[in-house]
């Protein structure tokens, strides 16, 4: 591709593309190359495929392409066919040649590939799929569409239309005022205006200054911008540009963090190849701006995801967060004004510049406008990234995108916004879903985490692990976050192992407010939401483990026991094998097993492998 | 000159100054552990935790006072129940650390905190608070940034190079000197200074006029480089000077 020196240029290359796709339309098959897919196995099938076309002969009359993450992650590797959008799962090499003959050439479905929910009813298109249907994929849906490392997929569904508009029709002021009536906030945890943030950096004092992509992504089970950046890290890049622009900076960093080795990867050629083509660099587009980014990796801390101490290790320093009563939008990276937003936030500009604050203004709720990207894990039947529209409840997301609880079991809560956020029980599962109704409950929005729990998770257990996370990824800077979670661990593990004391709730609540209260920055203040939410809502469970040193979820194992129920037990002996300590031993054919509890260590694997409940738990 | 109030008293402050050292200057009496007037804030100890109620608002908010600009029109309350209860809270969590240390003793005793509700002394015979001071000093006023505040979360800790003897270290002592606790441990014996913490040991110059040991030899090699000053300067000690 040569520079595109104008809008013209750009302007043609796309018509280009587009006519060149239109009149070649090859069947094409996308592999989805997200990390889930790879660690299934996707590239062996993407190899596969190529393999297969050859021999039949047809390489050169199908495209194949692999694509960025699709967000069925529960079911990778992910196989599309177009034309017909023929959506297939769990693809292995073996399925390649019957995909190739049967869809490729004949059109025909391979019925044990389309996905099946938990009725038997199957599906062939993406669109109609429970897990899609409800969606609104506007950030994430060019995922599938596009192979990541091609600057001219991206161009040719559209890409860098919106950076040719804002240069060229548009004042920097005109982008930071669509930016502002959009109602953006930001998607990384706080839900800041984004709007007011660019036009504060960009009012403030100073001739240099920067635009930050904050690609820290450290929540548990969190992995959307993860997939963003792998999958179509142009969309993310074209909208720093546009907002270097608005702000006045001409100098960029993208902070990716360094257990991401893909993200990486695809960022940097995104921005070689963008920088090769003139979108990126000196004199963009012809349009007299300049604009450079710099890729850099994470140190490893969770804390590292603040925006102060992202800069302080941007600068080279430890990741330490300092206090902020002058913003960073005044007094950033090397004390110059720097904008911070979220790699799903970049991703949201070049939507708005296009489509206008009126449409995204139509979609979500009025406080929270537009969509957020969930990372919905735990147990349910569907994992994976949903794209959801501000203002779908719980419900919608859990029982009709994640297909309800796995094994049919209960559900006891979700945890959303990570260690930052609270755990919401049944009661308010019809909440609508946006930054202050999430607040309002108690929890947060966070990345966009949202960990299903079922009636087997111990809610004690859940604060307890949450708070040794934080632990082990506080600064240590200050006193209360410091020593406070630490002592909030050391209480909520004693409350599990049965060593719990009436003074315990009381002590915590008290902890809890000047964790809040007196922390230096976020990673302490909302530490307390995980056991202050499960203090409201699961407050029996607590006094439970306290006072009667019992865990009614059956899992904290100082508190529970396993045992033989008797009149259930056939003697199949399968438990005996498998309990790793002969805490169990046979007593002849089909009589009842009997348990040694001296010698129980309450592994549970007993209670997995006996096939006529005949383990209880106690 | 700006015109804030504290404690409903109004007072008056110079743009560019913490509310610390405003209240300071003022006689009002506000507790600290981290804060030194020759280094930047720190904002580690939380002890110096105010009330403020910025010009026009109606909401109060809790800020470090060592690091909150006076403004004009601030309203500055020092004592309310809510920053007691976080002071002691923070007294507690510093008790339960450091339990046999003097200095933590003594200030939580101030807010009626004779036991923590924690389990004491996780670290042996502890006296560090963390609040950084010596490695600010030696970095921001010393200028060897011979040690540093190595490792994350409760394990952090003030230490020299992988805790190595710290090559850079001059011995000067100014980490002892601020150090709000006695966590710096330091002494002279024959003409010889010892930094336990840093594995260090300096010989040290006579005092060509008293025959007292003064300064380590070492201190006054970076001096002379630093400062462009000959050798002859340090031949006689400060109190001889005179």
């Amino acid at each position: 591709m040569n520079k595109l020196r104008s809008r013209q240029d750009l302007d043609s290359l796309r018509a280009r593309l587009q006519a060149e796709r239109q009149r070649t339309r090859k069947p094409t098959v996308s592999v989805c190359g997200g990390t889930g897919c790879r660690a299934y196995g996707c590239i062996a099938v993407g190899d596969a495929v190529k393999a297969e076309l050859a021999r039949q002969g047809i390489a050169d009359r199908v495209n194949v392409m692999i694509t960025g993450c699709r967000g069925f992650c529960e079911l990778g590797p992910i196989v599309a066919v177009m034309p017909g959008e023929f959506f297939y799962q769990r693809v292995k090499v073996e399925d390649v040649p019957s995909i190739i003959t049967e869809t490729v050439v004949n059109g025909r479905p391979v019925e044990s590939l389309l996905y099946t929910d938990p009725h038997g009813k199957k599906y062939q298109h993406q669109s109609e799929i429970p897990f899609y249907r409800k969606q609104h994929r506007i950030i994430f849906g060019n995922n599938g569409e596009i192979d990541p490392t091609s600057l001219e997929d991206y161009i040719a569904i559209g890409g860098y239309s919106a950076l040719s508009k804002a240069l060229f029709e548009m004042k920097p002021e005109d982008v930071i005022n669509e930016v502002k009536a959009s109602g953006l906030r930001g998607r990384g945890g706080a839900g800041f205006p984004t709007g007011l943030k660019w036009e504060t950096t960009r009012k403030a004092h100073g001739d240099l200054k920067y635009v930050i992509a904050n690609g820290d992504e450290g929540d548990p089970g969190a992995y959307a911008n993860r997939s963003l950046l792998e999958g179509n890290p142009h969309s993310v890049l074209e909208g720093m540009i546009i907002g270097a622009f608005a702000i006045g900076a001409r100098e960029g960093y993208i902070y990716v963090r360094n257990e991401y080795p893909l993200a990486v990867e695809n960022f940097k050629l995104a921005i070689e190849r963008a920088e090769k083509a003139g979108l990126l660099g000196k004199n963009i587009l012809g349009s007299g701006f300049d604009f450079i980014v710099t890729v850099n990796r994470g140190g490893g801390a969770f804390v590292c995801g603040e925006s102060t101490a992202l800069m302080a290790s941007l600068e080279g320093k430890a990741g330490e967060p300092r206090v902020k009563y002058i913003h960073t939008a005044e007094k950033g990276l090397w004390d110059r004004p720097s904008n911070l937003n979220n790699v799903e936030t970049w991703a949201n500009i070049p939507l708005i510049i296009n489509n206008g604050s009126d449409w995204f203004r139509s979609i979500g709720t009025k406080g929270s406008t537009g969509t957020k990207v969930f990372s919905l894990v735990g147990k349910v039947n569907n994992t994976g990234l949903v794209e959801m529209p501000m203002g779908i409840t719980l419900r919608e997301i859990i029982y009709d995108s994640g297909g309800g609880i796995k094994d049919g079991r209960k559900f006891k809560a979700v945890q959303t916004g990570g260690p930052s956020g609270g755990c919401i029980p049944e009661e308010l599962i019809d909440l609508p879903v946006d930054f202050d109704e999430l607040t309002r409950a108690g929890s947060m929005m966070g990345s966009g985490g949202m960990i299903v729990m079922d009636d087997r998770t111990c809610m004690v257990d859940i604060a307890k692990y949450f708070f040794t996370f934080l632990e082990e990824e506080s600064c240590g800077k200050c006193v209360p976050c410091r020593e406070g979670i630490k002592r909030m661990r050391q209480i909520l593990t004693d409350i599990t192992e049965g060593r719990g004391r009436n003074e315990d709730i009381p002590l915590m609540e008290r902890l809890a407010a000047t964790l809040s209260d007196a922390s230096l920055c976020q990673l302490g203040a909302t530490a307390p939401n995980p056991v202050l939410t499960t203090l409201k809502y699961f407050r029996e469970e607590y006094e439970a483990h306290i006072r009667d040193k019992k865990c009614p979820a059956g899992v904290c194992k100082a508190l529970i026991k396993y045992y033989i129920i008797t009149d259930k037990c056939v003697g199949c002996q399968l438990c005996v094998k498998a309990c790793p300590n002969q805490a169990i031993t046979g007593q002849g054919k089909k009589k009842p097993v009997v348990m040694d509890q001296g010698k129980c260590i309450k592994c549970g694997a007993c209670h997995d492998v006996c096939k006529f409940s005949a383990v209880g738990i106690d | 000159m700006l015109s804030l109030t504290i404690n409903g008293r109004k007072v008056q402050g110079e743009p560019g100054q913490y509310v610390l050292k405003v209240a300071q200057e003022n006689g009002i009496e506000i507790p600290t552990l981290c804060n030194h007037e020759s280094l930047e804030p720190y904002g580690a100890c939380r002890l110096c935790l105010v009330e403020v109620t910025p010009k026009g608002r109606n909401r109060s908010r809790l800020v470090v006072s060592c690091a909150y600009p006076a403004e004009e029109g601030l309203d500055v309350k020092t004592d309310t129940p809510r920053v007691i209860e976080n002071r002691k809270m923070v007294l507690e969590l510093l008790l339960a650390r450091c339990s046999e240390n003097k200095v933590v003793k003594e200030m939580a005793a101030k807010y009626g905190i004779q036991k923590s509700s924690f389990k004491e002394n996780y670290l042996e015979q502890n006296d560090c608070i963390l609040c950084g001071q010596c490695v600010r000093v030696c970095n921001e006023i010393v200028g060897v940034s011979a040690i540093s505040l190595v490792n994350r979360g409760v394990t952090k800790w003030a230490a020299s190079p992988f805790f190595e003897p710290a090559p850079d270290c001059i011995g000067c002592g100014s980490c002892f000197y601020v150090c709000p606790t006695g966590a710096i441990k330091m002494e002279e014996k024959d003409g010889v200074r010892k930094l336990f913490n840093w594995k260090r040991e300096f010989k040290l110059l006579q005092c060509e006029s008293c025959g007292n040991y003064w300064i380590p030899d070492a201190q006054v090699e970076y001096m002379m480089r630093k400062a462009k000053l000959p050798r002859d300067f340090f031949r006689v000690c400060i109190n001889c000077r005179k």
